[in-house]
C-alpha cells in the first residue's frame, strides 16, 4: 500500500519542531526513525495532514550521565542505545533490549522517543522504561514537564502527550550492579515479541510485560507477590492478574498468560535475588 | 546402478560461480518493476473485501472524476472485452467440473481479492488513490471456507455447476489385491493429515508492462512470469490478439516456487485495457495484494492407510485425499493433487495401491502449484505414516525404512501404481544422512535427556523422499489429460567469431540455467563457458518452449542443449573433414578442435570451422552455411530423484517452542552439472519446507477474510531462525537422458517438511503426542501437552 496524501516539513532544532506542530494543528504528526508510523500510514491506518521531521535534531541523540540517573535524547537510536558505555554499565538492561528491537535496518532507524512516544503495547523499550522507574521529559508550546513512566501510556496508542508535545529526553535511575533480566519470546528474531518481560531487582522488584494488555503495562499480581515475600512461582503464577492480554494470531489470550507465568519465572531467576536482598549483579 | 558413479569428467561437475550473481547482486538487473516505458499508464485493482457476495452496483464516477485518471471501467465494461475466459489446462477427468473465470468479476465475487474494477491513471499514486474512490455494493453471501463445508453443498458457489465438488479421480489398477492386503494384515496405520495453505511469497511480486505499438498492432508484453511461451500461446487465445502480434518476455524474475507458472487476470487485463487505450500500461503488484491475488499452494486434507505384515513391511497404501482448489481453476489447479498421487508409496517397495481425490471449490483465493506441487503433499503423508507404523512395530524409524526400501537392484521398478523409476540407492542415501547427523550419538542424548525430566527435550526426525520430476513425456500427459506437452527446446548456434550461443526454451528465475547451459555446451565443445552466451525468456529470441517448472528444465532443456550442441558437432565435423580431406570419423574433437587422429599437427579450432561456416567459401557439396542446430527433446520418462533428509529439534516443553537444532539432506538428483547450484537449491528448498512445518500457514476467518496479508503476520522465516544446513549427495545417474541427470528444484522442498514434524513428534512422543498439525507453533504443541497432561 501506499499512504494518503501529506505534507512534510524538516526541523532542525526542538524549539523549530514545536512551533512546526503548533503551526500544524490537530493532525500534525511528529515523524523520528518512522518505523512505527511510516507502517501505519502505508495501510492508511494513520493519515496526518502534516509530518514534522525531527530525524535530524542532532542534539536531541545522546547519553549522559546525570549524577544518579542517565538523561537519554529522545532521537537516540537503538543501535546507538545497545551500544552505548554508559547505559551498558548504569542500565544494562536498555542495552539488552534495544540490541534485541526487530532486525539492523530498525535498530539504525528507530528511535527511543519514537518508541515510547508511540505507546504499542508490544514494543520493549516502553518496557524497559517500566521496569527501569525511568521518566519522559515533554516539551510543548507551554514549556517543559517531567512525566513518570508509571504515568505515561494511558491506553492503546495512547500516551499522556499533549498533541503538540514534543518528547526530548529519557531520564533512567542508574541501576547500577541491580539485577535485571529481559525476556523475550517471539516467533522469528526481527519480530516483535508475542510477550515479553522485563525485570529489575534492586531492593525491591518492578516486573513489565510486553504485550499483555492495551499498554505498555507493569504486573501488579507478581510484583505485589514479591513484595509480600512470596516465591517466584507464586509471584509468577499471579503474573497476570487482573490483565487483559489480546488474542490474535500469533497467541491466544490464554497461551499469552501461560507465557508470561514462564517469563516471569525465567526472568526472575536470572534477575537472582531473592527480594528484599542485596541484588546479584 | 552404483551409488558412487563419478561425475563425468571436464567442465561439468565444477562448482562454478554463478554468471547471473553480479547483476542481480548490484542491483543492475532488470525487473519488470524497473522497466521505465515513457508514457506508460498505471493500472490498479479494485479488490472484493469479501469472499464471497453478489455485486449490487459498481461506481467509478468519482473515480474518474479525478485528475489524472484516464479509464476506469467494471467487470461488466469490459465482459465483451475478453475473448475467452482464464485458462485451466489441466482438466483431469472428462467430467471434471470448471466455472467461467473472468479477469474481471461481473455478478458476484467468489474471493477476497477477487478484482471488480480497474482504474488507469497517469501515476501508480494516483492509481491507487482513484481505486479507493470506486465504490463497490455487495450482496454478503455465506462463505465456504473449509473443504468438509465445500463437500457439504450448504452453499453451492457457482451456481451454475450444482455443486462444489469439482471432479474425484481414482487411480486403483489392482482394487482386489488392496482389500486382500489389508484383510491379511499383521499392522495397520491410519494418518490423517492436513495440509495447510501457504502463500508463496516470491521476493519479487508480480508485475505486467504491455506495450502497445498503436498503428503496427502489436503487443509486448514484460511479466514477471516463469512461462512466457505458455503465456503468449494463453494470452492470444484469450485476448484475441493473434499469436504473431504478442511477444513476451520474462526480464529478471525474483523468484516464482510455481506462483508465476500462470495465467493471471491482471496479465490478461493489462493487454486488453493497452490494446483499448492504445497506451503502454504498467501494473505493479503490492505484497499485500499478492496474498490474495496470486495462487497459494497445497489446502489438502490426506487418509492415508498402510497395511503391513508382522515385520513392518507394507504390503498396501489406500490414500483418500480432498484437495482445496479455492474459488476458480486457475492454469493446473486441478492436476496438483494428482502429480502427487501416484507417490504416496514413497521409496517403498509396496505391491498394492489405490487412491482417490475429490477436488472442491471454496470462497478463498485459488490453489495451484507451489514447490513440488503435490510431492511434498505425497511424502508427507507416506513418511509420517511409516515413523506411526515403526512405533507399532516396535522398531526404530531408520529400520521400518531399510526394511521396505526399493532395493537397488530392482531399478528401473515398476510401481503398482503404474510408474517406472529410472534408477535409485534408496539406503545408500540413508547410511550417509545417518552418519553425517551422528543419528546413535543423536539417539543417546535424547535418552539422557528423557531420562532426566529435561524441560527441552531433543527429536529426530527421518524423511526418505523421492519425487518425479522432469516434466514430462508428452504421451504420458496426454494420458493425464494436459492439455500440452512437456518436451524442451534448444538452439546452439557457433557465431562467426566462435563464440557459441545457446538459445533455450527453458525461463529461469532463479535456477541459473545461464550458467548451467552454457557449462552443457562448452563440455561438448571443449570451449570455456565464458565464451558460450544463453539467450532465453523472450519469445521473439527463443520461439519455442514449454518454460520452467516441475524440476523439469535441466534433464528435459538441458539434455536438449547437449543434443543440440552435437548435432553443431556433427556438422562442424563434416566442414573440417572435407577441408581437411579425411573421413568423418578420423576428426577427434578435444580441447576446441578438429585434430586428425594420429596427427597432431593437422587440427582446425572450432573458431576456424564457424568462419568457414559462415564464409560459406569452401563447404561440401549440398552442406548449407552456418553452424546451427535445434532439438526439440521429448524425455521418454520422467526422472526420480530421491534422498534422506534428518532434523533434529529441541522442544520447549514449558513454551512449546520447537528450535530446529541441526540439518542433514543428502539427496540423489543423478549427476551435477554444477555442484554449488544444487546445494542452493537444496537449502532454498529445505528453508521452504521448514516453513511449512513450524511457521507458515494463510490464516482466514469464519468469513473467508485473510488474516494473514502482509509479512509481519504471514511467517516467512529467515536465516536467523534456520541452522547451517549439512548437505551432501549420492550420484546415481537417470539412465533416461544422455547427461544423466534428475533435477533438484523441489527436493529440497519435498523431503524437509515430514522430517521436521516428525522430529518434533519424536520429542514428544515420551509425552504420548504423535501428531502436530502444521505449522508446528509454540501455541500448538503446547495445546497438545496440556491435553495429555489433563488425561
Ligand atoms: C520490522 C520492524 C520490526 C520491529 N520490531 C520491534 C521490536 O521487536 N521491538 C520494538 O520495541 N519495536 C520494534 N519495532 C518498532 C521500532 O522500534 C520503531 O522504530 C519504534 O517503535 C518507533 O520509533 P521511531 O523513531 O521509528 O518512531 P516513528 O515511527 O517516527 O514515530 C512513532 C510515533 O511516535 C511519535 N513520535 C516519534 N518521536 C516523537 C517525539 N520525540 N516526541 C513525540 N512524539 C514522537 C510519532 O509521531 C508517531 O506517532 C519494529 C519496527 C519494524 C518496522
Amino acid at each position: 500500500m501506499i499512504p494518503a496524501s501529506f505534507e512534510y516539513t524538516r526541523a532542525s532544532s526542538v524549539g523549530e519542531a514545536v512551533r512546526m506542530l503548533a503551526a500544524g494543528g490537530e493532525d500534525a504528526k511528529v515523524l523520528a526513525g518512522g518505523h512505527s508510523l511510516l507502517p501505519l500510514m502505508k495501510l492508511r491506518m494513520a493519515t496526518p495532514s502534516l509530518l514534522v521531521d525531527v530525524g535530524r535534531v542532532r542534539e536531541l541523540s545522546y547519553v549522559r550521565d546525570a549524577g544518579d540517573s542517565l538523561a537519554v535524547g529522545a532521537l537516540t537510536r537503538h543501535f546507538d542505545l545497545s551500544r552505548d558505555e554508559l547505559v551498558a554499565r548504569h542500565a544494562p538492561l536498555l542495552a539488552a533490549v534495544a540490541g534485541q528491537i526487530g532486525d539492523p535496518q530498525v535498530r539504525h532507524r528507530g528511535t527511543i522517543g519514537g518508541s515510547i512516544a508511540h505507546g504499542d503495547p508490544a514494543s520493549d523499550l516502553p518496557a524497559a522504561c517500566l521496569a527501569l522507574g525511568a521518566s519522559f521529559v515533554a516539551v510543548g508550546p507551554s514549556g517543559e514537564r517531567r512525566i513518570a513512566a508509571a504515568d505515561f501510556f494511558t491506553g492503546f496508542l495512547e500516551t499522556a502527550l499533549a498533541p503538540g508535545e514534543l518528547l526530548v529526553e529519557i531520564v533512567v535511575p542508574k541501576a547500577t550492579g541491580a539485577g535485571w533480566s529481559f525476556q523475550k519470546f517471539n516467533r522469528r528474531a526481527q519480530d516483535w515479541a508475542i510477550v515479553g518481560c522485563a525485570v529489575v531487582r534492586d531492593g525491591s522488584t518492578r516486573v513489565a510485560l510486553v504485550n499483555m494488555g492495551a499498554s505498555p503495562l507493569r504486573s501488579p499480581g507478581a510484583e505485589q507477590a514479591l513484595a509480600a515475600g512470596a516465591s517466584v512461582a507464586e509471584a509468577a503464577e499471579r503474573a497476570c492478574d487482573g490483565l487483559e492480554p489480546p488474542s490474535d494470531l500469533n497467541a491466544s489470550a490464554e497461551y499469552r498468560r501461560h507465557l508470561a507465568s514462564v517469563l516471569v519465572t525465567r526472568a526472575l531467576a536470572e534477575a537472582g535475588g531473592a527480594p528484599g536482598q542485596e541484588a546479584s549483579p | 546402478m552404483s551409488a558412487t558413479a563419478p561425475a563425468p569428467p571436464g567442465i561439468l561437475g565444477q562448482r562454478r560461480l554463478r554468471r547471473e550473481d553480479p547483476a542481480l547482486l548490484t542491483g543492475e538487473a532488470r525487473f519488470v518493476a524497473d522497466l521505465d516505458v515513457p508514457g506508460a499508464l498505471h493500472l490498479a485493482f479494485v479488490r472484493s473485501t469479501l469472499a464471497h457476495a453478489r455485486i449490487s452496483s459498481v461506481d467509478v464516477s468519482a473515480a474518474l472524476a479525478m485528475p489524472g485518471v484516464v479509464a476506469a471501467f467494471t467487470g461488466a465494461d469490459l465482459e465483451r472485452d475478453w475473448a475467452a475466459p482464464l485458462p485451466c489446462a489441466w482438466p483431469v477427468t472428462a467430467d471434471m467440473k470448471a466455472p467461467r473465470h473472468l479477469p474481471l468479476a461481473v455478478d458476484k465475487v467468489c474471493y477476497m481479492g477477487d478484482a471488480v474494477a480497474v482504474v488507469v491513471a497517469e501515476s501508480e499514486y494516483l492509481a491507487r488513490d482513484a481505486a479507493e474512490q470506486v465504490f463497490v455494493e455487495y450482496d454478503p453471501l455465506p462463505a465456504v471456507v473449509g473443504i468438509d463445508d465445500a463437500l457439504s453443498d450448504r452453499v453451492v458457489i457457482h451456481e451454475e455447476l450444482g455443486t462444489n465438488t469439482s471432479y474425484t479421480w481414482e487411480l486403483a489398477p489392482d482394487a482386489t489385491a488392496v482389500e486382500a492386503a489389508f484383510s491379511s494384515a499383521t499392522h495397520r496405520v491410519h494418518g490423517h493429515y492436513v495440509q495447510q495453505r501457504l502463500i508463496p511469497a516470491a521476493i519479487e511480486p508480480r508485475g505486467v508492462v504491455v506495450v502497445p505499438q498503436p498503428f503496427g498492432g502489436e503487443f509486448t508484453v514484460f511479466s514477471s512470469t516463469q512461462i512466457p511461451h505458455i503465456l503468449k500461446v494463453m494470452l492470444a487465445l484469450t485476448s484475441g490478439i493473434a499469436e504473431t502480434s504478442i511477444r513476451v518476455i520474462a526480464p529478471s524474475v525474483g523468484g516464482g516456487f510455481g506462483s508465476k507458472l500462470n495465467v493471471y487476470a491482471e496479465e490478461l487485463a493489462t493487454l486488453v485495457l493497452a490494446k483499448r487505450l492504445r497506451r503502454p500500461i504498467r501494473w505493479i503488484e503490492t505484497r499485500s495484494e499478492g496474498t490474495q491475488a496470486t495462487i497459494q499452494g497445497r489446502g489438502q486434507i490426506q487418509d492415508i492407510e498402510l497395511a503391513a505384515d508382522a515385520e513392518g513391511r507394507v504390503t498396501a497404501v489406500r490414500v483418500k485425499l480432498l484437495a482445496d482448489m479455492g474459488a476458480y481453476l486457475q492454469l493446473v489447479t486441478p492436476g496438483v493433487p494428482i502429480l502427487g498421487a501416484f507417490l504416496y508409496s514413497g521409496v517403498y517397495d509396496v505391491p498394492a495401491y489405490s487412491i482417490s481425490c475429490t477436488s472442491v471449490f471454496t470462497n478463498l483465493t485459488p490453489t495451484d502449484a507451489y514447490r513440488g506441487a503435490g510431492r511434498p503433499e505425497a511424502t508427507y503423508a507416506i513418511e509420517r505414516a511409516m515413523d506411526a507404523l515403526a512405533r507399532q512395530v516396535g522398531v526404530d524409524p531408520a529400520e521400518i525404512r531399510r526394511r521396505n526400501y526399493i532395493k537397488a537392484e530392482k531399478f528401473p521398478y515398476a510401481s503398482a501404481a503404474g510408474l517406472v523409476y529410472d534408477s535409485g540407492a534408496y539406503e545408500a542415501a540413508l547410511d550417509r544422512a545417518l552418519e553425517l547427523a551422528g543419528y546413535q550419538e543423536l539417539r543417546a542424548e535424547q535418552a539422557r535427556r528423557r531420562e532426566s525430566g529435561d524441560s527441552v527435550q531433543l527429536g529426530i526426525g527421518l524423511s526418505s523422499y523421492m519425487e518425479m520430476c522432469g516434466l514430462a513425456p508428452s504421451r504420458v500427459l496426454a494420458s493425464l489429460n494436459y492439455s500440452a506437452g512437456g518436451w524442451e527446446a534448444a538452439t546452439v548456434r557457433l557465431l562467426p567469431t566462435g563464440k557459441v550461443q545457446v538459445v533455450t526454451g527453458t525461463s529461469p528465475h532463479g535456477q541459473g540455467h545461464e550458467t548451467s547451459w552454457s557449462m552443457i555446451a562448452a563440455d561438448r565443445l571443449g570451449v570455456s563457458p565464458d565464451d558460450v552466451e544463453v539467450l532465453h525468456s523472450d519469445t521473439a529470441v527463443a520461439p519455442y518452449g514449454l518454460d520452467t517448472y516441475g524440476s523439469r528444465s535441466l534433464s528435459v532443456g538441458g539434455v536438449a542443449v547437449a543434443i543440440a550442441t552435437d548435432r553443431v558437432i556433427e556438422k562442424a565435423r563434416k566442414i573440417v573433414a572435407h577441408q581437411l580431406e579425411v573421413a568423418d570419423e578420423d576428426l577427434e574433437l578435444a580441447g576446441g578442435a578438429f585434430t586428425v587422429k594420429g596427427s597432431p599437427d593437422r587440427s582446425m579450432p572450432l573458431g576456424a570451422v564457424a568462419f568457414e561456416a559462415f564464409t560459406a567459401h569452401d563447404l561440401p557439396d549440398g552442406l548449407e552455411p552456418n553452424l546451427e542446430a535445434s532439438c526439440h527433446f521429448d524425455p521418454p520418462n520422467f526422472t526420480f530423484p530421491f534422498g534422506t533428509h534428518v532434523a533434529v529439534v529441541e522442544v520447549d516443553l514449558e513454551t512449546g517452542r520447537v528450535i530446529l537444532r541441526s540439518y542433514v539432506a543428502v539427496d540423489d538428483c543423478g549427476n551435477q552439472v554444477n555442484p554449488l547450484i544444487v546445494e542452493g537449491q537444496v537449502h532454498g528448498g529445505v528453508a521452504q519446507g521448514v516453513a511449512q512445518a513450524l511457521f507458515e500457514k494463510a490464516s482466514y476467518d469464519e468469513q473467508g477474510t485473510l488474516l494473514t496479508s502482509t509479512l509481519l503476520d504471514y511467517l516467512v522465516p529467515a536465516a536467523s531462525e534456520l541452522p547451517s544446513f549439512v548437505t551432501a549427495s549420492t550420484v546415481t545417474p537417470s539412465p533416461t537422458n544422455l547427461l544423466g541427470v534428475k533435477g533438484v528444484g523441489e527436493a529440497g522442498t519435498i523431503g524437509s517438511a515430514p522430517a521436521v514434524i516428525n522430529a518434533v513428534c519424536d520429542a514428544l512422543a515420551r509425552q504420548g503426542i504423535h501428531d502436530i498439525e502444521m505449522p508446528a507453533t509454540p501455541e500448538r504443541v503446547w495445546r497438545a501437552l496440556k491435553e495429555v497432561a489433563a488425561r
